[in-house]
Formats: C-alpha cells, sequence, structure tokens
C-alpha cells in the first residue's frame, strides 16, 4: 500500500458529474439524463469501498439537492441507500462481467429513484411515472462507458 | 427533510452551501456566456453597425409610444386623484441573465445570476418584455432560483381582460402551458383572450399580461370545461427577464380600510339613544381605526 493517493482526482470527477447532471439538453433528452453522479458514487464504492462509502453518498446526495433546488435531502437519502447497496456488493460486482455488473446497477438506481420518488409523493411534488424511471434504463446503458473511463482515470492518477 | 419541507430553519444552510457550489453552476454555463463573448468580440463592424441602426430606429419607436403612455399616465393619475384610490406605477426593475442549467426533472425552474447581494428578495415576480414568468423561490449569496408560471406547483391568480372574470391559472408538468381551473362551463371564455394578472394574492403587480386562451373545450359530464392558455412570456426561449424591486401594494391594507369605513359608517346609520353604547362603539371605532 501507498497511503491514500489521488483525493482531488476522486474530488473531480464528482464535480464533474455533478456539473453533467445540470448541464443544460432539449426538453425531449433531458428526461432521459442518466444520473451521472449515483454512477460515479456507485463506481468509487466498488473500487475504493475504504475512503469512498455512504457519508460520501450523503454529500454528495446534498450538493446535488441544493445545486439542483429541490427538497434539502432527497438525493442526500437516495444516494445514501445507493452507497450503502454498492458497499454492500461490492466485493460480488468486483467479479462480475460489465454487462452483470451494469444489471446490478440498474437495480441499485432503481431502489434510489424509488427512495426519491417516495420522498416525492409525501410532499405531493407531481412526477409522471413513465418517464421518471427512464434515468435508470439509460444508467444501465451508460455503466460500462462509465466504468472503463474512470477505471482508467484510477490506474493512471494511482488512485487508491 | 420534513424540517426543510415545513419550517424555513435550513434556508441558511441552502444559501451558504449554493454560494459553494456556485462556480460548478459557472462552468456550467460557461460554453453559452463563452460563445455570446466571443460572438460579440468578433463581430464584424458592419454587423455592428446593422444592430446599431436597427436597435435605434426600435429606441426612437419605444420613445414615441412612451410619450403617448406618458400622457397616458398624466391622465390615469388624475382620474385616480378623484376617485381617491391609491397607484403605483412606478416600478423598479432589476435585469438578471438565466444561466443555463437544467434543475429538478419535471419540474420548471431556473438560475439567474443575480442573488442576495443585489437585493433579490423571496417571491420576487420575474417578468420579460412579454409577460409574467414567474416568482423567486430561493436565494443564494449570488444566484437566486425562480419557480416558473409553468411549474405544476405554480398557481397564479389572473383575470380575463375582455370580461373581467377572475380565474387561477396552474402550470403542467409536461409543457410550456397553462391550465385554468374550475371554469363553470357557462363561463363567458372565447379563443383569444388575453390573460392579466388580476394582483389578488398580493404578489404580482396588477395587470402584467399572462397569457392567451388557447383551447376552451366544455364536456357535458365534467362539472368544469377545459381551458387552457399559452404564456405569453417567451418561456422556452427567454435569456434576460426582469425583476420588479418594489413590493405589490398588499391587498390586507385595502380590505382593512374599506372594513373601517364599513364600521365607522354603521354608527351615523343606526341612531342610538343610549350615551353609553355609542361610546362602546367609538371606542371600537378607534380601535379598528388604530388597527
Amino acid at each position: 500500500m501507498m497511503g491514500r493517493r489521488g483525493g482531488f482526482t476522486i474530488l473531480l470527477s464528482f464535480a464533474v458529474a455533478i456539473a453533467l447532471m445540470i448541464v443544460s439538453l432539449p426538453s425531449w433528452i433531458a428526461w432521459a439524463r442518466p444520473d451521472w453522479l449515483a454512477l460515479t458514487l456507485i463506481y468509487w464504492c466498488i473500487a475504493l469501498p475504504h475512503r469512498i462509502g455512504i457519508f460520501s453518498g450523503f454529500t454528495a446526495g446534498l450538493a446535488l439537492d441544493v445545486i439542483r433546488g429541490g427538497l434539502l435531502g432527497q438525493y442526500a437519502a437516495a444516494y445514501t441507500v445507493i452507497a450503502f447497496l454498492a458497499i454492500k456488493l461490492h466485493r460480488r460486482m468486483r467479479h462480475f462481467p460489465v454487462w452483470q455488473q451494469a444489471l446490478t446497477v440498474f437495480l441499485i438506481l432503481l431502489l434510489g429513484q424509488l427512495t426519491i420518488l417516495w420522498i416525492k409523493g409525501m410532499i405531493d411534488e407531481p412526477v409522471p411515472m413513465l418517464y421518471y424511471w427512464i434515468p435508470s434504463f439509460t444508467g444501465l446503458l451508460v455503466w460500462p462507458a462509465v466504468f472503463i473511463v474512470l477505471r482508467s482515470i484510477r490506474r493512471n492518477f494511482h488512485v487508491q | 427533510m420534513a424540517t426543510d419541507h415545513k419550517k424555513d430553519y435550513l434556508t441558511g444552510l441552502r444559501t451558504t452551501l449554493s454560494a459553494v457550489l456556485y462556480p460548478v453552476q459557472v462552468v456550467v454555463d460557461l460554453p453559452r456566456s463563452g460563445g455570446n463573448w466571443l460572438k460579440e468580440t468578433f463581430s464584424s463592424r458592419q454587423q455592428l453597425q446593422e444592430e446599431n441602426a436597427s436597435l435605434r430606429a426600435q429606441n426612437l419607436l419605444l420613445e414615441s409610444r412612451l410619450q403617448k403612455y406618458d400622457a397616458l399616465l398624466a391622465e390615469n393619475n388624475r382620474l385616480r386623484e378623484l376617485l381617491d384610490s391609491s397607484s403605483k406605477v412606478n416600478e423598479d426593475v432589476l435585469i438578471a441573465e438565466i444561466l443555463s442549467i437544467d434543475l429538478e426533472p419535471f419540474t420548471r425552474r431556473i438560475v439567474i445570476n443575480k442573488g442576495d447581494i443585489e437585493g433579490v428578495f423571496l417571491e420576487q415576480p420575474l417578468l420579460d418584455a412579454n409577460g409574467i414568468l414567474g416568482q423567486v423561490v430561493s436565494i443564494g449569496a449570488f444566484s437566486s432560483t425562480a419557480m416558473l408560471i409553468t411549474d405544476p406547483s405554480h398557481a397564479l391568480p389572473v383575470q380575463s381582460l375582455r370580461t373581467g372574470a377572475r380565474a387561477i391559472a396552474v402550470g403542467i408538468a409536461t409543457g410550456n402551458q397553462l391550465k385554468l381551473e374550475h371554469i363553470p362551463n357557462n363561463a363567458d371564455i372565447k379563443i383569444g383572450d388575453v390573460l392579466v394578472t388580476s394582483g389578488l394574492g398580493g404578489r404580482f403587480p396588477v395587470g402584467y399580461p399572462v397569457g392567451t386562451i388557447t383551447t376552451f373545450e366544455i364536456d357535458p359530464s365534467q362539472p368544469f370545461a377545459k381551458v387552457s392558455a399559452k404564456p405569453n412570456a417567451d418561456i422556452e426561449h427567454v435569456r434576460e427577464v426582469l425583476l420588479v424591486r418594489n413590493k405589490p401594494p398588499t391587498l390586507n391594507i385595502e380590505l382593512t380600510n374599506e372594513l373601517n369605513e364599513e364600521s365607522s359608517g354603521e354608527p351615523t346609520h343606526s341612531i342610538v339613544d343610549d350615551e353609553q353604547d355609542s361610546t362602546v362603539i367609538n371606542t371600537l371605532d378607534n380601535q379598528g381605526g388604530e388597527q
């Protein structure tokens, strides 16, 4: 072990993910925007479970809440759930082939979205039911790309 | 979360955090603002001259209209003085730019580049050149978030310009449209009617254009008609917005004044023989006047 390295790289990857979450897209495609921040969080939870975990998930979610102007704490709650599941499953997921990883990620994302849906239901925020789940499917599709990009970043910058 | 939903203890935390995260918003907005800057810097002399000429012509036109408006304003003030009612016409505005940032999906909110420092306040109305856009819902130090009138959780009190009938315009989750709620089937509404703000509710100034009626469908089996309107403001494409600075006159004051007038009018109508009773009424009157 060379000790903890690459904290800045991890932070930067989260910042880029947040930026991708709020980049302005045409409204017909904005519904399908994958949850980049959740995917980044899941990757780091699998790769570095001793560094990135539930607390990091909570913080990232809180940042997203503030920047997106929703109810403070809804993404924080969802990302806590996501980080918990990713940490729980990280040993298995490391050995999965990418497509099987993608399916697991899809399920984790669905559970995260379910958490947000419950919260939105509690405060009576209207949600169109079918469109709401699209980001999980697109998350499934982009996971291999996210995985490969973040893995190469991790190897290049020796983050551990 | 419950605290954030019901109370406003967390406003300070949100304001601080949003100030910390403002750089991310600026970076995301950079391609657009940078593109604008490049376009302005490298546009040719001829283009600028053409633009200048057209702006000059437009300015002349607007000034000539303003002269007419000034005359009308003077007349209006005079008439209002005759009627003995107050009027608020000089509304101070602040120009803000919209950052090209997407917020919560399925809501219609925007981020503007003016915040607490520039004097933006909660519930401040937002306009563009054509009509009402929305209102400010949360404030950061350098930026603030505004809810558009087409947001599904936004309701705007409106009034038909032609008939004066009042209604509530509610946003819908999909599409750039407003829905008028609880309109009876026999209401006098025609397609093309212009809606303006009614000023009820006290948040928006009175008489600003909101939208035009696009559909009016009557289904006899339903208790209310289905009415939708298209917002006048160019919500999808607007880049710069006006923030109305002075708070609109609140309705409460007018109401209490009216109540006072009524209560002061009563003793003259009901002639009271007993002195004690009349003093009681007088003291009540005084209390009403003080409030």
